[in-house]
């Protein structure tokens, strides 16, 4: 895998800082106009009350948490594959951890909204927190709603530092760079790197610990939210598969989301000569990975519940695979099983193009399926008398658009004020290959990259 | 610490609504009007559920009032992260409006779809506005309500007891709709009391519980129909 010359990576991958085109403006205003246009519809819910919703008894979880529960997944892509990939050293995760990290970091903050977005009265949210109480109220430490705000506090601020780590080095290169107002804010981020032996050592320490922390984080994290549902007693929620099951069809949305945001960045910011096929076609191959294990599971779930014919969970279970909720749970698997197996599967169409289909496919299956394990339970709860049906309302159809939005206004306005791609752990890398070139084996490459990457 | 408990007669239902408009009145619960109510917004802390059996022309109809079952083993009061939803020692699964932020977890996590958001603030039909109970506090929007067994009426009669330093005798306190029951379909009384009348028909070989399995261990014992 060849990479360009070291010259040529700062300026390619410095280009989108330094130079700025209408077209960024005009993106910047469109999303930045959805998102506000949410943030008003929200406001609007918590004027006039929550009736605006098409929440109703008994379905009193809907699209919002949906939304939720779809959003903590699409992050379980970047911090965990970037750690996996790091801890064994795989050599073509360079140029795609950044972009990882970033969508884990936006992705989890746009989740953490909706647990406070579907509150009655979000006005007393803090009421959540463990804060310290002159009256000694703490919140109800057996609730999963708690574990939740736990789980991903712990899962946020850690990926945050491992977003934030590996890209002193590089706001170091950007200060160098940089004239004026930038070249002050760029050497407060810097936090004063110099490239110093020691410094390197102790950045790659942090990154280690960092990397095998993060992963049994990740995994509790979508493991405590399919906790909010497996822990009631609701018809096909209280499963014990739930835990791996909401894991895997975690990972699998996130990698999605990885290859699509992998693609437009390829296409808008000319980075052909970072992001390869093979980058593709390696996650591409994850994919199918995870497709299959999806797969498995949903197949358990359903064979399980249909062997054991009890007569509630029957009732939902003939209400997804061939009544009123049969269109959509076709489609999910479809989209999420179907598509990526022709695609992935076959090596023909494992190309750029064929990765985006099958991730927008995924994106689209992982929405459902959130939905499709939410909605049809609650409606149809045990007694017949009370079973119900929800509609979403444009409220939460506008805020359920804006969630996406506001990803890409993130992600746009990141690639602005940081590089997309990791440009210390790029030269890194093709030190590394030039050296195992030289010595005709693969040799350490650290104390060389520590080396070449003082610039 | 009594336990406070009912036993409802499903052989006296007649199914006549009266325990659900006594109710609505004792507790302050506000009317949604027609458009909300046919968005499944109408909040009834107790309804009579009703079930058709058999085929035309050889039909019976089943009543059964259904109200919040005060489970000793709730699934509503764990998932509760303010603790609005928890029990009293005399065994009510109580509400505390204030202390709700509406998460709606509670709700989903009952069983017998027994608990009631307020989608907006109250409000009612006039002159229903002029009939407010003092005794019982408004909901705010975005709050969860239920069947509180008329914990005020419990309150009021525990404390006069209290004041002419007395027990409390069976079937002093009343709930609305047991008091509102033609039939006396709804008996309420002191579960811990094996002489009260509510124990003596628990206890009917006609008894059981609804959604046993569920395991949530009600308070609520319905006598099957004859």
């Amino acid at each position: 895998m060849s990479q360009p010359a070291h010259a040529r990576i700062n300026v390619d991958l410095l280009r989108p800082l330094l130079r700025t085109s209408w077209r960024f403006y005009f993106l910047v205003a469109a999303l930045g106009s959805i998102v506000l246009t949410a943030l008003v519809s929200w406001l609007s819910q918590a004027f006039f009350g929550f009736g605006v919703t098409g929440i109703r008894w008994p379905v009193y979880w809907g699209f919002y948490v949906t939304n939720f529960v779809f959003w903590i997944g699409i992050s379980h892509a970047g911090t965990l594959i970037s750690a996996i990939l790091r801890l064994v050293d795989a050599g073509w995760r360079r140029p795609v951890t950044r972009c990882a990290e970033v969508i884990t970091v936006f992705a989890l903050m746009i989740g953490a909204m909706f647990p406070i977005i579907h509150l009655g009265r979000p006005w007393l949210a803090f009421w959540l927190f463990p804060y310290p109480s002159e009256r000694l109220i703490w919140p109800n430490f057996r609730s999963p709603l708690v574990w939740d705000f736990f789980a991903i506090n712990t899962y946020l601020t850690g990926s945050v530092l491992f977003l934030v780590l590996p890209m002193i080095p590089d706001f170091a290169v950007v200060r160098d760079k940089a004239t004026g107002v930038r070249k002050t804010i760029y050497t407060y981020l810097a936090c004063g790197w110099r490239g110093t032996p020691r410094q390197w050592h102790r950045l790659e320490t942090a990154m280690q610990i960092m990397a095998i922390g993060i992963v049994p984080v990740a995994v509790s994290v979508h493991t405590i939210v399919s906790f909010d549902f497996s822990m009631a007693p609701v018809p096909m929620w209280q499963s014990t598969i739930f835990g791996p099951y909401f894991v895997v069809g975690a990972i699998f949305s996130g990698i999605a989301g990885l290859l699509i945001a992998m693609a437009v960045l390829r296409k808008v910011l000319h980075l052909q000569d970072y992001l390869h096929p093979v980058h593709f076609q390696n996650l591409g191959k994850l994919l199918l990975v995870m497709a299959l294990l999806w797969g498995y599971f949903v197949f358990n779930e359903r064979l399980v519940t249909y062997y054991g014919n009890g007569p509630s969970e029957m009732a939902v279970f003939w209400r997804t695979q061939r009544e009123s909720f049969a269109p959509l749970y076709w489609t999910m698997v479809i989209c999420n099983f179907v598509l990526p197996l022709v695609l992935m599967g076959i090596r023909y169409f494992r190309t750029i193009t064929g990765c985006v289909i099958a991730s927008l496919g995924v994106v689209v299956g992982m929405w459902l399926e959130r939905f499709l394990i939410i909605v049809p339970s609650l409606g149809h709860k045990y007694l017949p008398y009370s079973y119900g049906i929800y509609r979403p309302q444009p409220v939460e159809i506008i805020i359920a658009i804006a969630t996406f939005a506001a990803m890409m206004l993130l992600y746009v306005l990141f690639a602005k004020l940081v590089p997309i791609i990791s440009i210390w752990e790029l030269k890194a890398g093709r030190a590394s290959a030039s050296l195992a070139e030289a010595v005709g084996e693969g040799g350490d490459a650290r104390p060389v990259a520590r080396g070449e990457a003082n610039l | 610490m009594p336990k406070w408990g009912m036993a409802v007669d499903l052989d006296r239902c007649d199914g006549c609504g009266a325990c659900v408009t006594a109710c609505h009145a004792e507790n302050n619960i506000s009317t949604v009007g027609a458009d909300q109510a046919a968005r499944g917004r109408a909040k009834h802390w107790i309804r009579v559920e009703r079930y058709w059996e058999g085929e035309f022309p050889d039909v019976r109809l089943k009543f059964r009032p259904v109200m919040c079952q005060h489970c000793d083993n709730a699934p509503c009061e764990p998932v509760c992260p303010t603790y609005a939803s928890h029990h009293t020692p005399d065994g009510l699964n109580a509400q505390v409006y204030n202390r709700c932020i509406g998460t709606r977890y509670c709700a989903n996590a009952c069983p017998y779809n027994v608990r009631f958001f307020d989608f907006f603030n109250p409000s009612w039909d006039k002159p229903l506005h002029l009939q407010l109970n003092p005794d019982v506090s408004l909901r705010e929007v975005g709050v969860m309500e239920k069947c509180t067994f008329c914990v005020q009426r419990i309150k009021a009669t525990t404390i006069q007891a209290k004041s002419e330093d007395r027990p409390v005798k069976d079937g002093e306190i009343q709930p609305a709709c047991a008091q509102a029951c033609p039939s006396r379909a709804l008996v309420f009384g002191d579960l811990s009391d094996p002489e009260s009348e509510v124990s003596r028909l628990s206890r009917s070989p006609r008894g059981s519980k609804l959604l046993e399995d569920v395991g949530t261990k009600p308070s609520v014992t319905y006598l099957s129909k004859q």
